[in-house]
C-alpha cells in the first residue's frame, strides 16, 4: 500500500467508506508474543484478523526419530527437554509407560518422590505463565514477583535431581540422581539431599505469598478484566472437539483432570480440588490455573508429610531389555495431557515411539478461534492458551 | 462470576499500585555477579572431572552418551608380573579421554554408568570460552576439575 | 525595551530553559529506570557511574550517538528523517510559556494555555509521519493507532484546560498561578489560598492527567508502542540519533504535561507562606517538586497497570471522558459564580 496509490484510490472512489485491501501480515516467526518460533499469517483488515493460518515446524529436532536409535536411558535424558519448562512433568509418563512394558513395580518413596517434583514442575509451569501473560497485556511487574519465586522452586529440583530444568532424574524402577555407581558415589545418591523437606516447605510458603502478590497485582486489576472477559471465549463442546486439555479445558467448564482419573502417580492418596471455571474466556484460563497453583501446594504440603522411607529405585538389572508390547500412558502435564506411546521389540531400544503432545492439540484451535478477532486479542488469546513451541514441535 | 465485574472506583487498580508501592522500599534479592556469586548446590551438574587412575578404558561412558560426545584412545600395556615366574598380565593405558562440552548435554549418563568411580560431578561453571574449539576439554584439563569436586553431603533420613 | 535587548534577553532565557529541561530530561530517565526498577524489585542500571549507576542515561546518549543512521530501504527518506525532529521541536517550543517564577518565563503569552494545547498537537503529525514513512507494516499499525489516539485525547485536555481558564478569567498561565494564589478566604489573620484542584477541579484534574498520560502514549495507552505486539510500532525503524530524538522527545513531553498540569491545578510556582519577594528564587524549586510528585505518579502507573485495548481507549475518550470534561466546565462556571 503506497501513498500515491491510496491518494488515487480516495479522490476516484466518491463514497465515503475508503476500500481499503486486506493486508497480510507475517506474526513471527520472530515476534516477542508467539512463545517460540510460531508463524502466523494473518490477513488482516485494520486490526480486525479475517483469517489465520499458523505455520509451525520451525523448532522440529525429531525427537521420535532420535528414539528409534537410543536406550531408554537415553531417552528419558532427552524428553525432558519436549516442555522445558516444566521439564520433569515430561519425564513421568515416559518412564512410567517403559515400566509397565519392562513389569518393574517402582517403589513406595519413589513414587511419592515424583509426585512431589510433579507439583513442583507445575508450579514452575504456571509461575512462567503468570509472568508472560500479563507482560503481553502490558503489566510489566508481575513477571518480576513470580520469576523470583520460580527461582526456589528451581532451586529444589536442582538440590535433589543436579539440573533446574533438566532433571533427567527418573529411572526404571524409581529415582536416582545423576551421580557416579562406584562406591563413593552411591552414598551420595542413595537419596535426597538432608534439608529438602524442609526446604520445600519453605519455598511453598513464599509461592503462596507471590500468589497472594500476583492476585492483588492482575486478578482483581480493572483493566486486565477488560482485556480478557469475554475474550476468546471456547465454549465446552468446541474444546473437547478441537483436542484442548489441561486448563483450557477446565477453563470451558470440563472438569476433566486425569490426576483424578488414572493414577499413574498416588493422586488418589491426596486431598486436591480440580480447579474448573465457568465462561471460557482468558481471564477463566488464567485464574484456573492460579488456583492450579493454590492446588498444588497443598498437595505437595501433605505429600511431604506422607512420604515412606524405602529405597529410591527398584532392582533393575544393568542393562535393561524391554520385552515385546506396546504400552501408552498419559499423565497431567500442566500444560494439560501429555502422553507416550511406545513399542518394544524387545531390546535395549524401543522400535517406535509416538509423543502425543498438549501444545501441538491446544494450538489447532487457533484458526477458529482467532477468526474476526482484533490483532491485540489475538495476543492476549495466544498466550492464554499457554503452549510453548517445543512441545508443539518437539 | 462476580470477580469478573468492573466496579466503579476501580479498587483493584489500587490494590495493584499498592503492591507496586510496598516492593520499591524492600531490598533487591539480586546477586550481583560477577562482585557476588551465588554458591551452587553440591549436585549441581556444572562440569565433569576424571581421575585416570581409575579409569580402565572401559568406553562404557563413550557408549552410553547420547550425544557421542566422549572420545577415548588408549592402549594395552604389558605390566611384569607380581610374583617370580609369574604370568605377564596387561594393563590398559589411557591415551586420550576428550569430553566436548558444546556436544555435552548434561545428562549424566556417563558418570552412572562407569563402574570404577573414575567420573565425577562438579558444581563448576565458569569455563566458558571465545573458541567452540575451547570447550574441548582433554584430560589434563579434566583432571583439573577434579579438585572442585564437593564433599558428600549429608542425604535425607 | 530597545528590539537589540529584547532578542538577547529573549535568547538568553530560551538557552537556559533548553538546558534546564533537557538535563530535567536526563533525570527523568534515570528516574524511570531506577524507580521502574526497584517496583520490580531489581536493582536497575548499576555500574554506569559508580553506585547507583546515575551516568546511564548519559551513557545511552553517547551509545545511540555512535550507532548507524540506517534509512529503510522502500521508506520515505524525507518525511521519515524529518519526523523526530517535527516531535522534539514542538515539545520543546512547550516550554516557552511555562512560568518557573512570576518573572521566569520566556514570554508569558496571553494565549498561554491555547498556544500549549496547540503547538504541542504538532507531535501528532510527527508520530503519524513516522508510522507511515517507515515501509513496515507495524509501524503502519503503529502510526495508525498513534494518529487515532492522539486525536482523541486531544479534546478532554482541551476541555479540562477550558474549565481552569472559566475558573481563572485568563489563558495566561502566570495568570492561572496568580488566580491560585488569591485569597480564597480568610481564617483569623490567616489569607488561606486554595489551588484549583481543591476549588471544584477534582474531577478536571483526574481527566487532565488520564488525557495527558494518553497524549505521552505511555502505559495504559501505549498502543502506538505496545512492545508485545508491534516490537515498538512507529519507532520500530529508528536507530541512533533519531531513536534518541523521539526518546528525549517522549521525556520532554512527560516534563512539559507534568508541568502544564502542576501550574494549571496545583499552584504552579506559588506555594502557601512563601513571602512575595523570595518567590523568583524559590519557584522553580517548588514547581520542581510538583512536578517530580506528577512524573513519580505518572511512572508508577507505568509500571503497574497493562494496557488497554485500541477501541476501548477510544471507548474511553469519546464516551466517558469528554462529556466529563463537559460536565466539568459548568462545575467550573458555578464554582466562578458562586465563590
Amino acid at each position: 500500500m503506497t501513498s500515491p496509490e491510496l491518494m488515487h484510490r480516495s479522490e476516484v472512489a466518491v463514497s465515503v467508506e475508503l476500500q481499503t485491501p486486506d493486508m497480510t501480515l507475517n506474526i513471527g516467526p520472530q515476534h516477542p508474543s508467539t512463545h517460540g518460533v510460531l508463524r502466523l499469517v494473518a490477513r488482516v483488515d485494520g486490526e480486525r484478523i479475517r483469517d489465520v493460518e499458523p505455520v509451525i515446524g520451525y523448532m522440529h529436532r525429531g525427537y521420535e526419530k532420535l528414539a528409534e536409535v537410543r536406550t531408554y536411558a537415553q531417552i528419558t535424558a532427552l524428553v525432558n527437554r519436549i516442555d522445558w519448562v516444566a521439564g520433569f512433568a515430561n519425564e513421568i509418563a515416559f518412564i512410567r509407560a517403559v515400566e509397565t512394558l519392562a513389569g518393574i513395580e517402582p517403589t513406595e518413596r519413589a513414587q511419592w518422590i515424583r509426585l512431589i517434583l510433579s507439583e513442583l514442575a507445575r508450579i514452575s509451569s504456571h509461575l512462567v505463565f503468570m509472568s508472560s501473560y500479563p507482560l503481553e497485556l502490558g503489566a510489566t511487574t508481575p513477571l518480576f514477583h513470580a520469576l523470583r519465586e520460580r527461582e526456589r522452586v528451581l532451586d529444589l529440583i536442582e538440590g535433589a535431581t543436579g539440573g533446574r530444568f533438566h532433571p533427567n532424574f527418573n529411572r526404571v524402577g524409581g529415582v536416582k540422581p545423576a551421580a557416579g555407581g562406584g562406591s563413593t558415589q552411591k552414598k551420595v545418591s542413595s537419596d535426597l539431599p538432608a534439608g529438602f523437606f524442609a526446604g520445600t516447605k519453605l519455598a511453598m510458603d513464599n509461592v503462596l505469598a507471590v500468589c497472594d502478590d500476583i492476585d492483588n497485582l492482575v486478578t482483581g486489576n480493572e483493566l486486565i478484566k477488560a482485556r480478557t472477559v469475554g475474550v476468546g471465549v471456547i465454549p465446552g463442546d468446541k474444546a473437547i472437539e478441537y483436542g484442548l486439555s489441561g486448563p483450557n479445558l477446565r477453563a470451558s467448564g470440563v472438569g476433566f483432570d486425569l490426576r483424578k482419573h488414572e493414577f499413574i502417580l498416588p493422586y488418589d492418596e491426596v486431598e486436591f480440588d480440580v480447579a474448573v471455571a465457568e465462561g471460557g474466556d482468558c481471564y477463566d484460563r488464567y485464574v484456573v490455573r492460579l488456583d492450579e497453583i493454590r492446588q498444588s501446594v497443598r498437595i505437595v504440603l501433605q505429600a511431604i508429610d506422607k512420604v515412606p522411607s524405602g529405597p529410591l529405585q527398584a532392582k533393575v538389572p544393568r542393562i535393561l531389555k524391554v520385552p515385546q508390547g506396546q504400552a501408552y500412558v498419559r499423565n497431567e502435564n500442566p500444560k494439560g495431557e501429555f502422553g507416550y506411546y511406545v513399542i518394544s521389540e524387545g531390546g535395549r531400544m524401543p522400535y517406535r515411539l509416538k509423543i502425543r503432545s498438549t501444545s501441538f492439540s491446544n494450538l489447532s484451535i487457533l484458526p477458529w478461534i482467532l477468526k474476526d478477532q482484533l490483532v491485540p486479542d489475538l495476543v492476549a488469546i495466544m498466550g492464554s492458551l499457554d503452549f510453548v513451541l517445543g512441545d508443539v514441535d518437539r | 462470576m462476580s470477580q469478573k465485574r468492573i466496579a466503579f472506583p476501580f479498587p483493584g487498580l489500587f490494590k495493584g499500585m499498592w503492591v507496586t508501592l510496598r516492593t520499591l522500599f524492600r531490598k533487591t534479592p539480586t546477586v550481583f555477579y560477577p562482585d557476588e556469586k551465588e554458591i551452587p548446590v553440591p549436585r549441581a551438574r556444572g562440569v565433569i572431572s576424571l581421575d585416570t587412575d581409575a579409569c580402565t578404558v572401559c568406553m562404557l561412558c563413550a557408549r552410553e552418551c547420547p550425544d557421542w560426545c566422549i572420545y577415548i584412545e588408549g592402549h594395552k600395556e604389558e605390566v611384569p608380573p607380581a610374583k617370580e615366574g609369574g604370568r605377564v598380565r596387561t594393563r590398559a593405558k589411557l591415551d586420550r579421554f576428550d569430553i566436548d562440552y558444546a556436544l555435552c548435554m548434561y545428562c549424566g549418563i556417563c558418570v552412572e554408568v562407569c563402574p570404577f568411580d573414575a567420573l565425577f560431578w562438579s558444581p563448576e561453571y565458569e569455563y566458558s570460552e571465545h573458541s567452540i574449539a575451547g570447550m574441548l576439554h582433554d584430560k589434563e584439563r579434566l583432571t583439573e576439575w577434579l579438585a572442585t569436586v564437593p564433599e558428600a553431603p549429608a542425604v535425607e533420613s | 525595551m530597545t528590539t537589540g535587548l529584547f532578542a538577547l534577553d529573549t535568547a538568553i532565557k530560551v538557552v537556559v530553559v533548553l538546558a534546564a529541561m533537557l538535563s530535567g530530561a536526563l533525570v527523568v530517565i534515570f528516574a524511570e529506570l531506577k524507580i521502574g526498577a526497584h517496583m520490580q524489585h531489581r536493582p536497575g542500571p548499576y555500574y554506569a557511574g559508580g553506585r547507583f549507576g546515575w551516568a546511564q542515561p548519559l551513557a545511552d546518549g553517547l551509545k545511540f550517538l555512535q550507532k548507524e543512521d540506517l534509512v529503510p530501504n522502500g521508506a520515505d527518506s524525507r518525511v521519515f528523517r524529518a519526523a523526530p525532529y517535527l516531535v522534539v521541536s514542538a515539545t520543546l517550543a512547550t516550554f516557552v510559556v511555562i512560568p518557573f517564577g512570576p518573572d521566569l518565563v520566556v514570554r508569558d503569552l496571553d494565549l498561554g494555555v491555547f498556544y500549549l494545547l496547540a503547538i504541542s498537537s504538532i507531535t501528532t503529525l510527527g508520530v503519524l509521519m513516522a508510522g507511515w514513512a517507515s515501509a513496515n507494516k507495524y509501524s503502519l499499525i503503529g502510526g495508525l493507532r498513534a494518529a487515532a489516539q492522539l486525536i482523541a485525547y486531544e479534546l478532554p485536555l482541551l476541555l479540562a484546560a477550558v474549565a481552569v481558564v472559566v475558573q481563572a478569567g485568563t489563558m495566561s498561565l502566570n495568570g492561572i498561578v496568580e488566580a491560585q494564589a488569591e485569597t480564597f478566604i480568610t481564617v483569623g489573620s490567616f489569607d488561606i489560598s486554595v489551588p484549583f484542584l481543591l476549588k471544584g477541579q477534582l474531577i478536571g484534574f483526574a481527566i487532565f492527567m488520564i488525557a495527558a498520560v494518553a497524549e505521552l502514549s505511555r502505559i495504559p495507552f501505549d498502543m502506538p508502542i505496545a512492545e508485545s505486539e508491534l516490537t515498538m510500532g512507529y519507532l520500530t525503524e529508528y536507530s541512533g540519533i533519531r531513536f534518541t530524538m523521539f526518546f528525549l522527545g517522549e521525556y520532554l513531553a512527560i516534563i512539559s504535561m507534568a508541568a502544564v498540569a502542576a501550574t494549571l491545578y496545583l499552584g504552579g510556582y506559588w506555594a502557601p507562606f512563601v513571602p512575595e519577594n523570595l518567590l523568583n528564587a524559590a519557584g522553580p524549586l517548588i514547581l520542581g517538586a510538583k512536578v517530580a510528585l506528577l512524573v513519580f505518579i505518572i511512572i508508577w502507573i507505568r509500571w503497574t497497570w497493562p494496557r488497554l485495548r485500541e477501541d476501548q481507549l477510544q471507548d474511553m475518550a469519546w464516551r466517558w471522558l469528554i462529556p466529563l470534561a463537559l460536565a466539568n466546565i459548568v462545575i467550573a462556571g458555578i464554582f466562578k459564580v458562586a465563590f
